[in-house]
């Protein structure tokens, strides 16, 4: 029972000279200019560091590894962690922006939803009691509880007919009786207190190109569901009856949405673990800028959310030098703020 | 909810409903039923008369050290940290007039641990000025969430929404601190975010229980008025309520409330929420139950304690990870419940 959908979050920039082909050139080229700083966060990630490596070098490696120097740092340490922001920057700008769309609630989003705590339960579980202890090995088991609490608290919280006050209290909860339980582990255990507290923060810096190998087909499946089902997620929002006359088939596009979802999180949290409301910020914005299309707003969140993660991360590499700050933790800060203020100015009282 | 009302000859009268009285009563021998337990068992077991000896002044050393140091200030923290947390909790839910308006859920507890594992983290500080910093962190949390959730009055989904994001961002503090801690500072911080009455003595007995003299009696003695709020501001205020003076008043000694007992014992979870929804089903009365709430978070403490510390065979867990479980379990169940209630 939404008051406020988010189809009506911003108007329709329908002014009486702009005729929709010119409108969709102007989103166009919006879209090729987010391509752009997307491709220059790229390349600032790949040059800002401890080491700073200047932008000759750059070209140099990326090319002809000679095995030494700048060559190394950008083929083992920069290019990998600048792939793996790109790939669950991708993930959560699309999952934050399709979850919002099923359930036309502009806080859905994965981190907030307890999916961060299923993926920690289970990788817990995995170093305590089957004594798990590579990084790597971690992917899978987060993968599992991911998916399986996204899954819970999206049942739990009532689905399509979630208000946002449910939604979010039903993944608090989850949050909640999943920490007890990684804090009870954690106690009894304190090599898993010491492993875990690096992976719940939220960072690129243990990238490697094996996990980006691992999670990658996982995030490339999802985003192709994902971007299948824009026109059927666009009919759902005007009500399920529409869509049914539009001849949608609503069970379909919500199974394939949810197994979308499931992917593009779990690959993404089991990646760098959990970062918090760039699924939230991301489609936010992009609806401000597209209106309320999804098939616009599915490409440019693909590509605004790993300008944003990417510029995170690059930022929390510079602010405390020589130490870092996890990305998880700048987007927490700067996502907060956005959070709250969506908060004020809707009518959330309402929901 | 039925009434009734005492009247002494001198034309003093007392309203009191039977149902909350005889529930208080209940709980008050479950607390005192438990505490007994908990201070005749452990390693050193005694019975109840041997207790009663020692308390007298006629028991052994050993005996008077187990009482008098470990159990009895343990227990007697425990019963004022369940009641000052339950307390707040029911202000709050009765504030913003949704039973998950719990401290906990909206960030105080959040706040509360930042500024308690900013000391212990950054500061390397001792267990007082832990404390203290909890104290802080809880109180700047709550005027901040106020601040941010005001518009036009302080409603209710608003407050716990705010108070979600808060604690989105808290949470990452938290995580970023015990990374950058050493793995000794990391467990300690750990073991004190869990929320625990281990250890706990007369140091932190005394100074909760000095604010709970000074605060419990004052939320108590707005009952009625709080009461009124519920109908909302205008309805209040027809009835003589000074609207925005009790609010204020009612909220900064929750916040207080919670805050201290959370220095007392760690972010103790989902006492504040789950204490004032049981006192209401079973005192099956309307309005905030402040009375009865408190004594339930005692009782529900306690038995947490008491869980703990004999389910998991020779381990002794904290407490915390009881009522976390419990709690969210709770939680999750509640939101069903209201859901096919269609209250929220």
């Amino acid at each position: 029972m939404l008051v406020e959908s988010p189809s009506r979050t911003s108007a329709e920039p329908t002014g009486p000279g702009q005729s929709p082909k010119r409108r969709n050139s102007v989103r166009a080229v919006g879209l090729l200019a987010a391509v752009g700083a997307l491709l220059l966060v790229c390349v600032l990630s790949v040059m800002v560091g401890a080491k700073p490596v200047p932008i000759g070098d750059v070209w140099h490696g990326l090319f002809q590894n000679s095995g030494v120097g700048n060559d190394v740092v950008i083929h083992d340490v920069r290019v990998p962690r600048t792939l793996l922001g790109l790939l669950v920057g991708l993930a959560l700008g699309l999952a934050g922006a399709v979850m919002q769309g099923l359930t036309r609630n502009p806080l859905a989003e994965p981190g907030l939803l307890g999916v961060n705590a299923g993926a920690a339960a289970a990788v817990v579980s995995a170093i305590a009691f089957l004594g798990v202890d590579d990084v790597r090995d971690y992917v899978w088991f987060a993968f599992v509880g991911a998916a399986v609490v996204s899954v819970v608290v999206y049942v739990l919280g009532g689905s399509r007919s979630a208000t946002p006050v449910r939604l979010a209290l039903a993944g608090t909860a989850a949050t909640a009786a999943l920490y007890g339980y990684v804090n009870a582990v954690q106690l009894l255990d304190s090599a898993a207190l010491d492993r875990l507290r690096f992976w719940t923060v939220g960072s690129l810096a243990s990238a490697d190109m094996q996990t980006v190998g691992r999670i990658a087909p996982f995030i490339l499946v999802g985003a192709v569901l994902a971007l299948a089902i824009a026109r059927p997620l666009n009919a759902m929002e005007m009500g399920d009856d529409s869509a049914r006359a539009l001849g949608v088939s609503i069970n379909r596009t919500r199974t394939v949405a949810m197994v979308a979802v499931t992917l593009l999180c779990g690959a993404a949290t089991a990646a760098c673990g959990p970062i918090i409301f760039l699924g939230l910020m991301v489609p936010y914005m992009v609806r401000a800028i597209t209106g309320p299309d999804m098939r616009w707003i599915l490409p440019y969140a693909a590509v605004l959310a790993p300008v944003l993660l990417l510029g995170s991360d690059v930022l929390g590499r510079v602010v405390v030098r020589p130490a870092e700050l996890q990305v998880g933790i700048v987007t927490a800060l700067v996502g907060g703020p956005v959070f709250i203020r969506l908060v004020r100015r809707k009518r959330m009282a309402q929901l | 909810m039925t009434t009734k009302t005492l009247r002494t000859g001198g034309g003093l009268s007392l309203r009191y409903a039977p149902r909350a009285a005889l529930s208080g009563l209940g709980l008050i021998l479950l607390t005192l039923g438990v505490g007994t337990v908990l201070v005749c068992t452990g390693d050193f077991p005694m019975t109840p008369s041997e207790v009663l000896d020692t308390l007298l002044g006629r028991g052994t050393v050993v005996q008077e050290f187990a009482v008098m140091e470990l159990r009895l200030p343990r227990v007697l923290v425990a019963i004022l940290v369940g009641a000052a947390l339950a307390l707040g909790g029911a202000v709050f839910q009765s504030i913003s007039r949704n039973p998950l308006g719990s401290p906990d859920v909206i960030g105080f507890g959040q706040g509360a641990t930042v500024g308690a594992l900013v000391v212990i983290v950054l500061f390397q500080g001792s267990a007082v000025a832990t404390a203290l910093g909890a104290v802080v962190g809880g109180v700047l949390t709550g005027a901040v969430i106020y601040l941010l959730a005001w518009k036009r009055g302080v409603h209710g989904y608003r407050l716990v929404l705010v108070g979600i994001g808060a604690a989105a961002m808290l949470t990452s503090v938290i995580h970023y601190l015990i990374t950058k801690a050493d793995l000794v500072d990391a467990t300690r911080a750990t073991v004190w975010m869990t929320g625990s009455l281990d250890g706990r003595d007369w140091t932190q007995f005394w100074p909760l229980l000095a604010v709970c003299c000074v605060l419990v009696p004052l939320v108590l003695g707005h009952g009625r008025a709080l009461r009124m709020l519920e109908m909302g501001d205008d309805a209040a205020y027809a009835l003589g309520v000074k609207v925005e003076r009790t609010r204020i008043v009612l909220m900064a000694s929750a916040v207080l409330l919670v805050a201290v007992a959370t220095s007392a014992a760690g972010p103790i979870v989902f006492v504040s929420l789950s204490a004032p929804q049981l006192a209401r089903r079973l005192t099956r009365a309307p309005g905030p139950n402040l009375a009865v709430s408190a004594v339930m978070g005692s009782a529900l403490l306690l038995c947490a304690d008491w869980i703990a510390g004999n389910a998991f065979g020779d381990r002794r867990l904290p407490v915390g990870v009881i009522t976390g479980i419990l709690g969210g379990c709770y939680l999750l169940w509640l939101l069903v419940s209201e859901r096919k209630a269609g209250r929220i």
